[in-house]
C-alpha cells in the first residue's frame, strides 16, 4: 500500500517538536496496524486532513446516523471530498457516557480498545468537552456494531442534539479534600434520571448537568451548566490551629498576610498576634482561596450540602450567561434529599420544554422571562442570595406588596418553626 | 437486518464510577484531609484513616491512536497500580498507593514520550476541540493549534513557575466548545457567509436559519427565481451562527476566518466571583500547520502575567489588580475600537468613576 500514501507536507510540521503529536498517532495506525481496513482509513483521513490545512477549510457534512431505539448520541461524518479519500467517507464519532470523574481501570480501557479496533478507525478522545469518550470514526454499519459490544458491558451513549447531555463531575470526594459533595451519587442520580432525554432529543435545545464538589467549580459548572451543583457547607470552617503555626513557621507571617488574609473577598479573616487565625465564618463567601493555599490548617465545615445555579452557557445566542443561584443551600444525604433535587430538576426542565423557543437554552429563557416568573414556574421562593443586589430602577409595578411582604414574613416564621425542631 | 432482529438498547446511561476507582479512593471516599504537591506533576493526597494515595499526572495528545492508549495502560500495568483517570483538559492521572512506584512510573511515561507535570501553578494541557480532524463547522484545527503551542509551553507544563494555574482554551469557531479561560484562542470570523443560492432551498430550513441569527440579519428572498436567504451585510457581525443549520451559508474563508484571543476566563469563585474571558487581541492570521502569530500572543501574555502578577492571582486576579490600561501596556498589544463592548449590558463595562491608574 506504500503507493498509495497520501503526502502530508504540512501535516509533517506537527511531528515536530517535544509535546506528544496526534499526527504521529495517526500515522502509526496507517503504517503498522495489521488491519489494513484500519491502515487504509487512516490514510485517507490523513489525506483529508492535509488538504484542509492547505485550503483551510474543514469538509465533513452532518447527516443522520443512529443506533437502534435511540435518537441521538452519535455525531454523524460524511466527507465531502469522497472520491479523493473515499476509505474515510464516512468517519462517524459515538459520544459514550463516563463514569462521574472519569475514573478507569486499564483493564476496561484495554477492553474498549479491543472493541473499538474491531469496529472503529483506532481514535479515541479521552473526553469531549461536554464529557463524553469520544470513540472517532467509523461507518454507519460499524457503529452500530460498536455500541451493541460495549453496550454488553456496560457503556451507553451520552446525548446529542436537543437534549439532556452527557453530565461532567470533578474528581472530588474520591480523592480531594475540598469536596462537600457525594458527585458519584448526583451525578448518576441526575443522569440516569433522564437517560430518555438523553437519548432521545426532544428537548428546545441542550441541557448539561455539571458537578463540582467545591466552590472552586474545577468542572466550570457555572460558566459551561444549564443545572450546575456545587458543593458547600454551612457551619464554621475547621481550624487546625497547629497547622497554621506550623505554615506560619515555614512561610512567615507576611506570607499569610499577603497571601492568604488580605486576599480574602469580604475581609472576614484575622491574623492573631499568637498566630491562630480567626473567621468570621458569618461573613465567609467559601469562596475556598484560603483553603486552597493552607490545606492542611483549612478545611470545609461538616455540615455540607450544595448550591445550586441555573442557565449558565456560552455565546450563541445572546452572549454568555452565567448560571443564577437558585439553591443557595440544599442538604444531600438522605432519599428525600435526592428526590428534592431530582424534582427540581424536572420542574427546571419541564418549565423550559414548555416555555423555551426551539434552540433557546435555559438560560437564555430565564433571561427573556425574567427569573421572577421562571421561579414561579417551578415553584421556588424568591431570595436574597440569588441577586447580587436589589433593583436600582423604579419603574416596576409595586401593587401586590403587602401580600408579597406577607409571604415573606411567613416563611421567615416557618424556618425558624422548623429550626427550632 | 431486519427490525425485530435487532438489539434493544440497555439503556444503563452514565456508569458506577466506583468499580473503576482506585480501592484506596474507594475506602476513604469522602474522607480525605489534605494533599501535598511534592514535584510538578504528583500529588500526595491523605486521608484522616492515614492512607494516602500518589497521583502522577501526564500530557498526551488527546486524539490517542490505539498504540497510544496502550501504551499508557501498559504502564499503567507494569508501574502504576492499573487504575488511572483523565482530567477535564484530557491529561491522564495514574494513582497508587505505593510511593515507590511515583519515580518509575514517571520515568516511564517520559522515556514513551508523555509529558509529566500539568498541576498547580503550571500552564496545563490547553483543553480543545475536534477541528478540521472531525467537526463539520471549523475554522481551523483545535488539534493542531494545541500541539504547535505545548511544543512552546512544554517547559511551563513541566514546571510550576507561573503565579497561579494557567488554563488555556482553543475554539475552531464562534461558537466556542472550548469555554472560558484564563487565555482563550478562538476563531473569529471577519467577512459575512458566502451563500450559495443553488443550495438553499434544499438543505436549509429557512426560518429556523432566520431565527439563529443573534442580529436579526438574514431575511428570506428570492435568488435567481430560487427561494433563498439574504444578508444584511452592514448589520452582520459575522458570528458564524447561520452556518451549522444552512451548510450553504459558507462562513469559513482561507483568508478572512482569523483568530481571537481572550484572557480572564475564571471558572473558580476563589477570592473574586467567577469571570468571563474578555478580547485583548484579533485579526491573529490563522495560520497552519504551526499557528507561529497565536503563539507569539500567548506567550508574551503568560510572560507579563508570570513577571508582574502575585502569587496566586490568576489572569483576571492580576488585571483586576493593575488595570486594563497597564495590561495592553505591558503587553504591547494595541487597544482599539472594537475591544469597547457594544453587546447587550455593555454599559456595565464602561468606567463611570475617576478610578484612572497613572
Ligand atoms: C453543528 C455542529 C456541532 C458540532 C459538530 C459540535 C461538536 C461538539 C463536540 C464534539 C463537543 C464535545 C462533545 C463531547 O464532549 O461529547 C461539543 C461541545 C460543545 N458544543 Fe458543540 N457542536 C456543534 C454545534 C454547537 C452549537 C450550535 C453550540 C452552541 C450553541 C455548541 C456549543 C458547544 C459547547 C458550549 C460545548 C462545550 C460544552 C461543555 O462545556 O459542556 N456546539 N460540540
Ligand atoms: S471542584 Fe473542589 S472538590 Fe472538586 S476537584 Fe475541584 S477543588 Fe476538589
Ligand atoms: S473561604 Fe474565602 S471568604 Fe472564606 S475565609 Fe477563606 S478567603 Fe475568606
Ligand atoms: S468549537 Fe465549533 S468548530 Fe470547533 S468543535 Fe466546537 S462546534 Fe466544532
Ligand atoms: S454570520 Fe451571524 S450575524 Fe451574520 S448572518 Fe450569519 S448568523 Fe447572522
Amino acid at each position: 500500500m506504500a503507493k498509495d500514501i497520501h503526502e502530508t507536507p504540512m501535516l509533517d510540521e506537527l511531528e515536530n517538536g517535544p509535546w506528544p503529536s496526534f499526527i504521529s498517532g495517526i500515522k502509526r495506525l496507517r503504517d503498522q496496524h495489521p488491519d489494513e481496513r484500519i491502515n487504509k482509513m487512516a490514510n485517507d483521513l490523513l489525506g483529508q486532513l492535509e488538504h484542509s490545512y492547505e485550503t483551510r477549510k474543514g469538509y465533513w457534512k452532518g447527516g443522520t446516523v443512529s443506533v437502534f431505539g435511540y435518537g441521538g448520541g452519535i455525531i454523524p461524518r460524511f466527507s465531502e471530498v469522497a472520491d479523493a479519500f473515499p476509505e474515510s467517507k464516512e468517519f462517524h464519532t459515538l459520544r459514550v457516557q463516563p463514569p462521574a470523574g472519569n475514573f478507569y481501570t486499564t483493564d476496561m480501557l484495554n477492553q474498549l480498545a479491543d472493541s473499538w479496533e474491531k469496529w472503529g478507525s483506532g481514535l479515541i478522545t479521552f473526553h469531549g468537552q461536554t464529557g463524553n469518550i469520544m470513540f472517532i470514526g467509523t461507518t454507519t454499519e460499524n457503529t452500530q456494531h460498536f455500541f451493541d459490544e460495549i453496550n454488553d458491558y456496560g457503556w451507553d451513549l451520552g446525548g446529542a442534539g436537543p437534549c439532556v447531555r452527557t453530565g461532567m463531575s470533578c474528581v472530588g470526594s474520591a480523592r480531594c479534600e475540598m469536596s462537600c459533595a457525594n458527585e458519584q451519587t448526583i451525578h448518576r442520580t441526575l443522569l440516569n434520571r433522564f437517560t430518555d432525554d438523553v437519548h432521545r432529543p426532544a428537548l428546545p435545545y441542550k441541557f448539561k448537568f455539571k458537578i463540582s464538589g467545591c466552590p472552586n467549580d474545577c468542572v466550570n459548572a457555572i460558566e459551561r451548566s444549564d443545572f450546575a451543583i456545587i458543593g458547600t457547607w454551612r457551619d464554621n470552617m475547621k481550624i487546625d490551629q497547629d497547622a497554621v503555626k506550623e505554615f506560619i513557621a515555614k512561610k512567615g507571617r507576611e506570607y499569610v498576610i499577603e497571601n492568604v488574609t488580605s486576599r480574602c473577598p469580604t475581609n472576614c479573616m484575622t491574623l492573631n498576634d499568637d498566630d491562630t487565625l480567626t473567621v468570621d465564618d458569618h461573613n465567609c463567601v467559601r469562596c475556598m482561596h484560603c483553603l486552597n493555599v493552607m490545606p492542611k490548617a483549612l478545611h470545609p465545615g461538616d455540615d455540607k450540602g450544595v448550591t445550586i445555579l441555573i442557565g449558565g452557557k456560552r455565546t450563541l445566542k445572546i452572549g454568555d450567561l452565567m448560571g443564577t443561584v437558585i439553591v443557595p443551600f440544599m442538604k444531600l444525604e438522605t432519599q428525600e434529599d435526592y428526590d428534592r433535587l431530582v424534582e427540581l430538576a424536572e420542574n427546571t426542565i419541564d418549565f423550559w420544554a414548555e416555555n423555551g423557543l426551539e434552540h433557546e437554552r435555559c438560560g437564555e429563557m430565564i433571561e427573556r422571562i425574567g427569573l421572577v416568573n421562571f421561579l414561579e414556574g417551578i415553584g421556588v421562593d424568591v431570595d436574597p442570595h440569588m441577586v447580587s443586589h436589589p433593583r436600582q430602577c423604579s419603574y416596576i409595578r409595586t401593587d401586590g406588596w403587602d401580600e408579597e411582604a406577607e409571604k415573606w414574613y411567613q416563611r421567615k416564621m416557618e424556618e425558624k418553626q422548623q429550626a427550632a425542631g | 437486518m431486519s427490525m425485530e432482529n435487532m438489539r434493544q438498547p440497555i439503556e444503563s446511561g452514565c456508569p458506577d464510577g466506583f468499580q473503576y476507582m482506585h480501592p484506596v479512593m474507594r475506602r476513604n471516599y469522602g474522607l480525605w484531609k489534605y494533599h501535598e504537591h511534592p514535584r510538578p506533576g504528583v500529588l500526595r493526597h491523605v486521608a484522616y484513616s492515614g492512607d494516602e494515595i500518589w497521583t502522577v499526572k501526564a500530557g498526551t495528545q488527546r486524539i490517542l491512536d490505539l498504540y497510544t492508549l496502550r501504551k499508557l495502560t501498559e504502564i499503567g500495568d507494569k508501574y502504576g497500580e492499573g487504575y488511572v483517570r483523565f482530567t477535564l483538559r484530557s491529561n491522564i492521572e495514574y494513582m497508587v498507593a505505593d510511593k515507590n512506584k511515583v519515580e518509575p512510573l514517571i520515568k516511564a511515561l517520559e522515556e514513551a514520550g508523555f509529558v509529566v507535570g500539568g498541576t498547580a501553578n503550571s500552564v496545563t494541557t490547553l483543553s480543545h476541540t475536534q477541528g478540521w480532524l472531525h467537526c463539520d463547522i471549523p475554522g481551523t484545527d483545535a488539534s493542531g493549534v494545541v500541539k504547535a503551542m505545548m511544543d512552546e509551553l512544554i517547559d511551563e507544563f513541566r514546571n510550576c513557575r507561573m503565579p497561579n494555574r494557567v488554563h488555556i482554551t482553543t475554539s475552531c469557531c464562534q461558537i466556542n466548545c472550548g469555554g472560558q479561560g484564563d487565555i482563550a484562542i478562538n476563531v473569529q470570523h471577519t467577512k459575512p457567509p458566502k451563500i450559495n443560492h443553488d443550495q438553499v432551498a434544499n438543505v436549509c430550513e429557512r426560518p429556523a436559519v432566520v431565527a439563529r441569527c443573534p442580529v436579526a440579519a438574514i431575511r428570506p428572498a428570492m435568488v435567481n427565481g430560487k427561494p433563498s436567504l439574504e444578508v444584511d451585510e452592514k448589520k452582520c457581525i459575522c458570528c458564524g451562527a447561520c452556518y451549522p443549520p444552512c451548510p450553504p451559508m459558507q462562513i469559513n474563508d482561507a483568508e478572512h476566518t482569523k483568530l481571537a484571543i481572550w484572557v480572564g476566563g475564571n471558572h473558580s469563585n476563589a477570592r473574586g466571583k467567577p469571570t468571563f474571558q474578555k478580547l485583548v487581541a484579533a485579526g491573529i492570521p490563522n495560520n497552519p500547520p504551526r499557528w507561529p502569530e497565536a503563539t507569539a500572543i500567548v506567550k508574551r501574555i503568560l510572560k507579563a502575567y508570570q513577571e508582574n502578577a502575585k502569587d496566586w492571582e490568576r489572569i483576571n486576579d492580576w488585571i483586576e489588580r493593575i488595570g486594563w490600561p497597564r495590561f495592553f501596556e505591558l503587553t504591547n498589544l494595541p487597544f482599539t475600537k472594537y475591544h469597547v463592548d457594544n453587546w447587550r449590558g455593555a454599559r456595565n463595562s464602561l468606567n463611570a468613576s475617576t478610578h484612572i491608574r497613572f
